[in-house]
């Protein structure tokens, strides 16, 4: 009996987190269609093409890839140019995983794969705790629409019309500005860390010190603990 | 699929999985101080910020397209649709945009 229930209540976790990923996979679709028909324009078969979606599943990683691969840029120094790039979701998995729910270590070593900027700011901004189950429907729904658009893309991706590729560049913008527009209201601390966070990562990328995997790590760290430590020293003011 | 390219993805997939994987091995539950607790719960919203601008502005070559869309969607938004709607409705108002100019 009591298994069961625990069972259910995973089912209906997961398909909380499939709904909550639709406008990811919306989101993704215009992203992976064009790294697929770059691909396919950088010379890369259909194999490569779906096998860096599967393995790699990093947007922004992909594409530096496809421009250095072009360049005639070494392996190595491409590796090391993902992980750079990619380091920044340390930051975000820490912040899941201060917030996820009590599950089995191997459970949270698969749904860490499926952790993107996108499925982070869903998850960190939905109420309570993280758990696998929502994770799995989350990850599993970005991570479908990023494969099955890859492989669009690949296939047909010349005879889209321009104008639904481009205007869909603002869907994931969107989705962030709507995950953070209701969160705004709640507290003056997460308009300053809002506000703190997009100024610091204006700075770092427009006088090009940082490059922009490491900006947003920056960026995010600097305003999180700066705000943090503000709030501190004006409650220990008002208690003093 | 050539060697290289298959070197590469398999690199490319480990470089990517490890920082999206350690802090659940590393950090177990409730292993930090309080203040680092409240950064972590902090890094969402700094995040966001930090995604959304200036990234916005780059969506096309003309800045204000991706002024206007992140306008539209800041708009929507606060009429109180969800997520979807939003993007949907951001979408809709660029299309409809590109299509006048």
């Amino acid at each position: 009996m009591q298994g069961a229930q625990v069972g259910y209540v995973k089912s209906s976790d997961f398909m909380s987190g499939l709904k909550a990923g639709v406008s990811i996979a919306i989101g993704y679709f215009p992203i992976a269609v064009t790294f697929g028909l770059l691909s396919k324009s950088s010379g890369l078969t259909l194999a490569e093409t779906i096998s860096m979606s599967l393995i790699v599943y990093a947007g922004a990683a992909q594409y530096i890839a496809l421009n250095l691969l072009s360049l005639g840029i070494g392996v190595a120094e491409i590796i090391l140019a993902t992980f750079i790039l990619n380091s920044r979701h340390f930051l975000m998995s820490a912040s899941i995983q201060a917030r996820s729910a009590k599950d089995p270590l191997w459970k949270k070593m698969i749904y860490a794969f499926g952790i993107t900027d996108e499925t982070f700011s869903v998850a960190s901004l939905k109420s309570g705790k993280i758990t696998a189950g929502f994770m799995f429907g989350l990850g599993g729904i970005a991570y479908g629409s990023w494969a099955f658009s890859t492989l669009l893309g690949y296939l047909f991706g010349a005879s889209l019309p321009d104008v639904l590729k481009e205007s869909m560049g603002i869907a994931l913008y969107a989705m962030f500005i709507a995950l953070l527009m209701p969160a705004l209201s709640k507290s003056r601390k997460i308009l300053s860390l809002a506000l703190s966070g997009a100024g610091f990562n204006f700075l770092f990328t427009y006088f090009g010190l940082l490059s922009t995997g490491w900006s947003l790590i920056t960026s995010a760290l600097l305003a999180a603990v700066g705000v943090e430590w503000l709030d501190g020293k004006r409650k220990g003011e008002k208690a003093a | 699929m050539s060697v290289s390219i298959f070197i590469l993805i398999i690199g490319m997939g480990i470089a990517t999985y490890l920082p999206r994987m350690l802090p659940f091995l590393l950090f177990k539950d409730g292993g930090l101080p309080p203040f680092w607790m409240r950064v972590l719960e902090n890094i969402p919203y700094a995040t966001l910020g930090a995604l959304i601008f200036p990234g916005v502005l780059y969506i096309q070559e003309n800045i204000w397209i991706g002024l206007v869309g992140g306008v539209s969607a800041m708009v929507i938004s606060l009429l109180g649709a969800n997520v979807i709607i939003v993007v949907l409705g951001s979408i809709a108002v660029l299309t409809g945009l590109s299509l006048y100019m």
